[in-house]
């Protein structure tokens, strides 16, 4: 038994403090549940043995929420216009973008972060889904979010793709005529998907505002929507084991604290006397 | 009426015309409704809304047909839903009116009405925005007429890279490049006059369209003047050239003179433009896909095909991997 002692002032001004940082939070947690909920979500248990592969698609997940950011304030100064400027002879896409690299202050780093990115989202998607599929992550009862993460990748890569045109310089303009002969090939209904693409029969200043609406809306909001979902499966179905892991093939590490609970991320132990859960410290064995 | 019935079905026997009468049922109203979009699309744009009408009719018919001929084909006999009886509490007897599968029960209506009414909402929000998303790009396409100066500039059997461009509205985009030579004055079949016949294949190549070159010594290195002229379509370029035939810088497709393929991933022959002369004037029309071209200049035969997107085959069995092209210029 603890003595039970009157409180110092000191602990008492602590206390006080406490509350008063609390307080927003417990008003908050009170009405909405947000606080238990972001708990919930980021301190779940994972298996002992996971591994730094694991953070690919967190890492994934970084470089889509740079892409977003980066992408909004670059929004604010680009001009999706294909427009003559009379005082230059320009395009006024391009101008625009000139102006964001060489003009405005750190433009070129938000461009750069933007350009650059938009190959490391894509480099870091592969990378988690080759983790995935070497750890056999994929399995039961997890091939719903391999193919979330598949559609994932894809609308990451139209991303790419009509990404590349807003520059509207000779490269963004024949790299889309390419792009979007490419899927004219496809059988049947390819030549309508490929005018579909371009708004018109020919690449004009159509396809440049239709590149940009689903570059910036259409796309990155159906990207939202698919990373939300694949989130829900992760935390639903938790984090799988490396392939090596003793625990997930049932066998007890020799070190194991007592204190972890089997769960959906841990295999419950099938012997038949003491296991980890009737051991714990305090027990009645 | 089933034989191995002995006493005759007393329905059957009382009102024997009643028993072949359909069910009443609201298909018709949609057939009704279908047939007058179909006429009032007639009026107003026979493609489109006639052909929507069109389907409402023969859904609705169809839905229509199924519902009266369901006692002929035998219908599923509905299930009776089980019952069982509710405890009677002390003073009230209490009796379940028993409610079969068909029966529309007030919540039953409520669901099906917030989901219809959902769904008709969200459609007449859907569609129209739909169709604005997509149709705009395929209906309605405009045709360009190029001017592309007076032919005097054409000196005969010469070619030229001309460049031009297709539409002024849409400024530098639309450039675009043709390989032209003047053949020289040929007897019109029908008129029996003397014409100019010019050979004009477009640059883009047949693959995915990107730009060909010319293999060959263009104006600075033969001598040659580029000559420039100010119409309509922006400035027209005309750099003289002796091709070899043209190659594509993306894949490597290669071209001979006359714009047939001799190699590369390019499944046909150079796409060519429609022209004719007004005024002393070439203009260039709509362009068409050619499968290929025997002979040369004004005595080519040229296989005409209608325009088709690029990569795509315009004869032999692969054309009907493209049955449909879109609408185009």
């Amino acid at each position: 038994m603890a003595i039970r002692r009157r409180p110092t002032k000191a602990e008492l001004r602590r206390q006080k403090m406490e509350e008063l940082i609390n307080y927003p939070l417990d008003w908050l947690e009170e009405r909405s549940g947000l606080v238990g909920g972001v708990k919930y979500f980021l301190f779940r248990n994972v298996p002992s043995d996971i591994n730094w592969m694991q953070t690919l698609g967190s890492a994934a997940l970084t470089a889509f929420l740079v892409q977003a950011i980066t992408g909004v304030i670059l929004a604010m100064y680009y001009t999706p216009s294909a427009a003559t400027d009379p005082a230059t002879g320009k395009p006024v896409a391009w101008e625009s973008i000139v102006n964001i690299s060489d003009n405005l202050t750190l433009g070129w780093l938000v461009r750069g972060m933007h350009r650059w990115g938009a190959s490391v989202f894509i480099i870091l998607m592969f990378l988690h889904m080759g983790r995935v599929f070497l750890f056999g992550a994929y399995k039961y009862p997890r091939e719903l979010n391999w193919i979330v993460g598949v559609l994932i990748l894809v609308m990451g890569m139209m991303e790419g793709f009509t990404g590349y045109l807003l520059p509207w310089d000779q490269t963004a303009y024949w790299a889309t005529v390419v792009g979007i002969n490419l899927n004219g090939t496809a059988p049947f209904l390819g030549p309508w998907l490929a005018q579909f693409l371009r708004g018109g029969q020919e690449i004009s200043g159509d396809t440049l505002t239709r590149f940009y609406s689903l570059h910036m809306l259409l796309i990155p909001g159906a990207i939202i929507g698919l990373i939300t979902l694949h989130l829900y499966l992760v935390i639903r179905l938790g984090v799988t084991s490396p392939p090596w892991s003793k625990d997930a093939a049932g066998k007890e590490a020799e070190d194991e604290e007592p204190e972890q609970r089997p769960g959906l991320t841990r295999p419950v132990p099938r012997t038949a006397g003491g296991t980890a859960m009737q051991a714990e410290p305090g027990g009645r064995d | 009426m089933e034989p191995e019935q002995p006493s005759p079905d007393p329905k059957h026997e009382s009102a024997p015309e009643e028993a072949h009468l359909p069910p009443p049922t609201l298909w018709p109203i949609g057939f009704a409704i279908g047939v007058v979009v179909v006429l009032v699309g007639l009026v107003i744009n026979p493609e489109l809304i006639s052909s929507i009408g069109g389907v409402i009719v023969v859904v609705f018919g169809f839905l229509w047909a199924r519902d009266a001929t369901a006692e002929l084909r035998g219908a599923a006999p509905p299930v009776e839903p089980e019952r069982r009886e509710a405890p009677a509490e002390e003073g009230h007897d209490v009796t379940l009116v028993p409610v079969t599968a068909e029966t529309v029960t007030r919540s039953r209506f409520l669901e099906g009405a917030t989901l219809g009414l959902g769904g008709v909402i969200g459609g007449l929000i859907t569609v129209p925005v739909a169709g604005f998303a997509i149709l705009p790009g395929f209906l309605r396409q405009k045709g360009h007429k190029v001017d592309l100066g007076p032919i005097s500039d054409f000196t005969p059997s010469q070619w030229f890279i001309t460049t031009f461009v297709v539409d002024p509205a849409q400024g530098e985009v639309s450039r675009r490049t043709a390989f032209i030579r003047n053949n020289g004055p040929v007897t019109d079949p029908k008129t029996k006059k003397p014409v100019q016949s010019f050979s004009i294949i477009s640059n883009r190549c047949v693959h995915l369209r990107c730009p060909t070159q010319a293999n060959g010594p263009t104006g600075s290195i033969l001598g040659m003047p580029t000559v420039t002229e100010h119409t309509a379509n922006g400035h027209v370029v005309l750099d003289p050239v002796v091709p070899a035939g043209y190659g594509c810088p993306c894949h490597g497709s290669q071209y001979d003179v006359e714009g047939n393929r001799t190699a590369g991933p390019a499944p046909h022959a150079l796409d060519r433009y429609e022209y004719e002369i007004d005024n002393g004037r070439l203009i260039l029309l709509s362009t068409y896909s050619v499968s290929h071209v025997v002979g040369a200049g004004a005595q080519a035969k040229i296989y005409k095909y209608g325009y088709s997107s690029p990569g795509n085959e315009v004869n032999g069995p692969e054309q009907w991997l493209w049955p449909l092209q879109p609408p185009h210029h």
